[in-house]
């Protein structure tokens, strides 16, 4: 069996053998029926999988009344589109904007930590011996292994006690801790960096620290993509962290915010007070919300569907 | 532990040189501070609380006892279990079927398109599938809705009724992870050796016998993998209901995943014991699984 299936992540430097061509295989009448149920399977698993994102983007152009009334995949106006944004945007005077930032900020602090401390830590495992290494190696991949929400209560608990909770860090600090990425990195220049290179450059007379700033670093730049992908996503995307931790609606990243504009929707929770959001606002924040990740995809979206992050992925 | 056969994939070559023996402490030194705060402290505060009293006094398994004598635990542990037997057969038939056959495509440009378009709902994880899923499984806005009726459902209380959460919820957990682990097996098939395939079909192999006794077989320990991570990753439910008992016009409780109930004793009932307690039960299932599965599957041995 070829290495790259046994490790979890086959992490490959673009380039090198990326997509192996198949044959294509000549298609004969008689299996007709073999390519319609095939073809029937994708188109169901397709619409059930793009329809919910297609109506989203579509409500957010309706107003509440057309959303009820109109076809659910008709398109509405742009003065709708309009209307719901300034709605949005009404709501605790600019909150949705303030959310934004919050996430941004988050992510973003969160992501350049990772990275500093995660791309020396994988770098060091799979390049230099040094006493705990293998101790090392093995929580990482347990603690790899762990749903980060698991530690949520504790780590509240802990926060607690230092008198942290509802400060900046007490969120971005957990997320910037995240082993994946050193176990992405730790595979990446097991297998991308020789080692000759190194013990060359040491012959040389480098340094440690010189050979990774001048042989590893430059070669890094698919795994810190990587990465900061893979982080970028889970800490925009987190929601009970933030949750607990911020008690203030004004530090909420945006996925908390989220919740907080549904509970004011009437049509889901019946005790909405009179800062009553409509149905179509909560769809265009939705839209909103999920918008960085989606660009990110979208400039992704190479490297993500042509099995190049094979084994990459954690939910 | 001490069998884990953890090498990297340059591990075959043994002769590392002895030379920099304090300069990797150097490099690992902010990650292993991070990984101690964040990781190691919080597992060691959660047991401290687990297993004392609000006197801070050593109560052994009292907390263990009361949470699990509590009206909401096992409710909690049944809800908790439907949903992850439900969720992972759908995850394990679905994704390794929808796979195999986005493999076996003969147009390489639309299995790259469907791919990408499974993969994209991966965008909305967290809250914002909730708030999708809301609108979707609401007959009076939903695109799905003459489904729905079909069903007889014509309300949104009726779709949401508590004997449905579970199968809503790994729905939406479907929805949004299905397609990245469809691209990784997808990314493990194409690592089969193209040999063995086509010696398979010169023997006369067709689609369905290359799939059941080649590809599957083959597939074996990704899907393992793929059962293990979701299996942690549900038991941890949370966002999903937690939203839902928000916006369910009362019909969900908010103590229906023990995550919330852990969640419950730590905020509303100030008992931070007794979410200890819990936190450790969750955290005790996700450690043994993890490291059975880091020593035992070989998964993480290169060669």
């Amino acid at each position: 069996m070829p290495t790259e299936t046994t490790a979890p992540a086959a992490v490959r430097v673009p380039g090198a053998g990326v997509a192996r061509s198949r044959p294509r295989r000549p298609r004969r009448p008689a299996r007709a029926a073999g390519q319609i149920l095939p073809g029937l399977l994708l188109t169901v698993f397709g619409i059930f999988f793009v329809l919910p994102l297609i109506w989203l983007l579509l409500a957010a152009t309706k107003t509440d009344a057309q959303l009820v009334q109109d076809n659910p995949l008709s398109f509405g106006s742009w003065h709708a589109l309009r209307q719901n944004w300034d709605a949005l945007t009404g709501f605790q005077g600019d909150a949705i904007l303030l959310w934004l930032r919050n996430s941004a900020l988050y992510a973003f602090l969160a992501l350049v930590i990772t990275l500093a401390v995660g791309i020396p830590a994988g770098y060091a495992l799979a390049m230099m011996e040094f006493p705990g290494r293998r101790l090392l190696l093995i929580t990482t991949l347990v603690v790899m292994l762990m749903p980060t929400t698991t530690l949520v209560v504790p780590l509240f608990l802990e926060i607690n006690a230092v008198h942290l909770v509802g400060s900046l860090w007490s969120v971005v600090l957990p997320f910037s801790f995240y082993p994946f990425g050193v176990f992405l990195t730790y595979i990446y220049f097991s297998t991308a960096l020789p080692r000759d290179l190194l013990a060359a450059a040491r012959i040389d007379g480098c340094t440690e620290f010189g050979a990774f700033r001048r042989i590893a670093l430059p070669l890094a730049a698919p795994i810190i993509a990587l990465v900061g992908f893979f982080s970028f996503v889970a800490n925009w995307t987190n929601y009970f962290l933030p949750y607990v931790m911020l008690p203030q609606s004004n530090q909420y990243p945006v996925q908390v915010g989220l919740g907080l504009l549904l509970t004011d929707v009437p049509q889901f929770n019946p005790t909405a007070g009179n800062a009553a959001v409509l149905r179509p606002e909560l769809a265009l924040a939705t839209l909103v919300a999920i918008s960085p990740v989606l660009i990110v995809f979208l400039f992704a979206q190479r490297y993500l569907i042509s099995g190049l992050l094979a084994g990459a992925t954690k939910e | 532990m001490s069998s884990a056969p953890i090498t990297g994939a340059a591990g075959t070559r043994r002769r590392r040189a002895p030379r920099p023996l304090r300069a990797g402490h150097v490099f690992v030194a902010g990650y292993v501070i991070l990984l101690v705060a964040f990781g190691i402290i919080p597992t060691a505060y959660g047991i401290y609380f687990a297993f004392t009293n609000a006197g801070n006094r050593f109560a052994g398994l009292s907390n263990f006892m009361a949470a699990a004598r509590d009206f909401r635990y096992l409710p909690a542990v049944e809800h908790v279990g439907l949903y992850l037997v439900i969720w992972l057969i759908a995850l394990v038939v679905f994704v390794t079927g929808l796979a195999l056959v986005l493999h076996q495509l003969p147009a390489r440009r639309t299995g790259r398109t469907v791919r990408f378009l499974y993969y994209i709902p991966g965008a909305l994880a967290g809250a914002a599938s909730v708030m999708v899923w809301l609108f979707m499984l609401d007959p009076t806005v939903s695109p799905a809705a003459p489904f729905l009726r079909l069903l007889g459902y014509g309300t949104f209380s009726q779709v949401i009724q508590p004997g449905h959460l579970a199968i809503l919820f790994a729905m939406i957990a479907f929805w949004t992870g299905a397609g990245g682990w469809i691209v990784v097996m997808y990314g493990a098939l194409n690592n089969i050796p193209l040999d063995v395939i086509e010696a398979a079909r010169i023997d006369g192999a067709g689609g369905w016998q290359i799939a059941q006794r080649i590809q599957i077989p083959m597939l074996r320990k990704w899907i393992v993998y793929m059962v293990i991570l979701a299996f942690a990753v549900g038991t941890q439910l949370f966002v999903e209901p937690q939203l839902i008992s928000e916006a369910s016009l009362g019909v969900a409780g908010r103590d229906y995943s023990l995550n919330q109930l852990s969640y419950d004793f730590a905020f509303q009932n100030n008992n931070v014991n007794y979410a200890a307690a819990i936190s450790v039960e969750l955290l005790v299932i996700c450690l043994v699984v993890a490291a059975v599965f880091v020593t035992r599957s070989r998964f993480f041995d290169a060669d």
